[in-house]
């Protein structure tokens, strides 16, 4: 067993995720018989190759430093599931 | 002919000889949706109104305009690439009433380009998927036979255009999803390199593989499409600023001189007779027409599922963070905390593979196992990619198949994701290596469903890929069979 379902429990929390008794034990194989499935990677020696994070070779892509105009507020708020005075409402934090 | 049946070259000289109108082909093509519809469930949403206004004013404006080189051609969209007011859910119930405020740098240049856009068609939810059936709005159906899956992510698409419920889309590819559902659909899509089609305002699944490309009827619409998204964006900053050659121009040119790879780790035990067979035959064709082909090797290969199944998860598991119920999105309304919020929503948002891959993804990426796990994925995708740069000193570009079978039935590999992901085991490395790939038909199984031929070749070199396949193409009859979908 790669990942009990305490870890699972944990990862869900982290992730931010509500996951039901069924849908623990379901992720639980599932992820299990994944993980064994990633193993197969350690059959490579990969000592002193370089990871590969981006295939074609960009360096820093510089934009100039200028203030730009950006969607108006009103149609920023649009799609929010909640808005008051030209912000995001959320649950109370303090 | 019916007018939905033309491709977009074949359109665009009768609209320019007058033999047609914009509001006849886009009538005949919603005429041709709505008969077809029930049965396919290509679309998740369609923009008839504007879209029968556009085509009015391309009517009333004529069409001698040459910097619209698409003038008057109705398209479809992958449902993940925002468009302007009009709905883009991804496939999901997340987002299942976002209304994105502007558009992405493909549907601009789509516009400007001079197409019409029809609506925006099915995927799997996120983008994450090879069936289709992960769809919070049902899945598509493959026009070839209703009862399998049309292939994804964006199994849409290429069914709208299989199915010619459109005259051309795009899709997006991640690991595979616009060349298999194009395969399974019997059509043509194309994944450019990483970096040559901009990703601004592309929804991000896993931002180091995604790349947008066209799903068509034929070779050459490939080309006219591609040629109309392609090229450097500021938006993008992984976008490549590099010049974009003319496709089309370079498509007549013949197969002399060229040596094309066999990799022989693509033709193993697993690769269904009848598939093989197939692409046998379109290595026969293309030997015929002078082409040259070498057995090559490619020994990483067989790692690539198990790489891009960390690195997909990990870059998706980030991206997924900002589907919070705060700026856009379902929210729950019954948690009183912030923490509660967030868990709910997000809960009640995603889909059983989009939670599984966070869950993938976030462990991944967890103290103590992100050694283990990614930055090992991310070794052997330089391993990958490796391989590739190597085989190409030997040849030009690389045939194999796409998929190790056909179409397979709806239900059939839903309840087992691992038996999924490995259906994906010859899409990935391309798309782990970032060079471009194309899909075209090569036959037919015993069973009457579509098998394509996958042509990959080194980072930017679209053109030769495309030249490649538009000979092959031109010597099958394949591009011309269509579904029985009327009886």
């Amino acid at each position: 067993m790669k990942i009990t379902i305490e870890e699972v429990e944990h990862v869900a929390r982290l992730a931010r995720l509500e996951v039901s008794p069924e849908e623990k034990e379901n992720l639980t194989e599932q992820m299990n018989r994944i993980l064994d499935y990633m193993e197969k990677l350690n059959e490579l020696d990969t000592t002193g190759v370089d990871p590969t994070s981006h295939v074609v070779d960009l360096h820093n892509a510089f934009r100039v430093d200028a203030v730009k105009k950006s969607l108006p507020r009103d149609q920023t708020l649009e799609n929010a599931p909640e808005a008051n005075e030209g912000e995001f409402v959320v649950p109370r934090v303090i | 002919m019916q007018l939905y049946e033309l491709t977009i070259h074949e359109l665009r000289k009768l609209l320019d000889t007058g033999e047609t109108t914009a509001v006849e082909v886009t009538e005949s093509i919603y005429n041709r949706i709505k008969k077809v519809e029930p049965k396919v469930a290509a679309y998740l949403s369609l923009a008839e109104e504007r879209a029968m206004e556009e085509a009015h004013g391309w009517d009333k404006q004529g069409f001698g305009d040459r910097t619209k080189p698409l003038a008057g051609v109705p398209l479809a969209v992958k449902d993940v690439i925002c468009t302007r007011g009009i709905r883009t859910s991804c496939g999901s119930k997340i987002l299942a009433n976002f209304v994105p405020p502007y558009d992405a740098t493909v549907v601009l240049r789509l516009k400007e380009a001079g197409c019409i856009l029809l609506g925006k068609t099915n995927m799997d939810e996120f983008a994450m998927g090879s069936s289709n059936e992960n769809s919070a709005f049902g899945p598509t159906r493959n026009p070839w036979n209703v009862k399998y899956i049309p292939g994804g992510s964006s199994g849409g698409s290429a069914a709208a255009v299989a199915a010619d419920e459109c005259i051309g889309a795009v899709g997006s590819d991640t690991g595979g999803s616009i060349r298999q559902p194009a395969s399974h659909c019997g059509v043509v899509g194309f994944k450019p390199t990483y970096g040559r089609v901009s990703r601004y305002g592309l929804v991000a699944f896993a931002s180091s593989l995604d790349q947008i490309g066209p799903i068509t009827k034929d070779v050459r619409d490939a080309a006219l499409l591609l040629q109309a998204i392609a090229g450097y964006d500021q938006n993008d900053s992984t976008s490549v600023p590099r010049d974009v050659p003319n496709y089309a121009q370079n498509l007549l040119e013949g197969l002399k001189g060229v040596t094309f790879g066999i990799p022989r780790e693509y033709f193993i035990e697993g690769l269904d007779p009848e598939v093989e067979r197939a692409v046998q035959n379109g290595i026969r064709t293309l030997e015929g027409l002078g082409a040259k082909s070498v057995e090559v090797t490619l020994p990483h290969t067989e790692y690539g599922v198990a790489a891009y199944y960390i690195i997909a998860p990990a870059e998706a598991s980030s991206n997924l963070a900002r589907y919070d119920g705060v700026k856009y999105g379902h929210r729950n309304r019954e948690g009183k905390t912030l923490m509660e919020m967030y868990r709910r929503s997000r809960s009640q948002g995603f889909g059983a593979e989009v939670k599984r891959r966070i869950m993938l993804g976030t462990y991944v990426l967890s103290a103590g196992y992100y050694d283990a796990y990614y930055k090992k994925a991310l070794q052997v995708r330089t391993l990958i990619r490796r391989d590739f740069l190597k085989v190409f000193e030997q040849c030009q570009v690389l045939v194999a198949p796409v998929a190790p079978t056909a179409a397979f039935p709806l239900g059939e590999k839903v309840n087992d994701p691992l038996q999924m992901y490995l259906s994906d085991v010859f899409t990935l490395p391309a798309s782990l290596a970032g060079i471009p790939g194309i899909s075209i038909p090569c036959g037919f199984t015993s069973a009457g469903l579509p098998i394509g031929l996958q042509i990959m070749a080194p980072h930017f070199e679209e053109g030769l890929a495309l030249r490649v396949a538009y000979n092959l193409e031109q010597n099958t009859d394949f591009h011309h069979h269509r579904p029985p979908l009327d009886s």
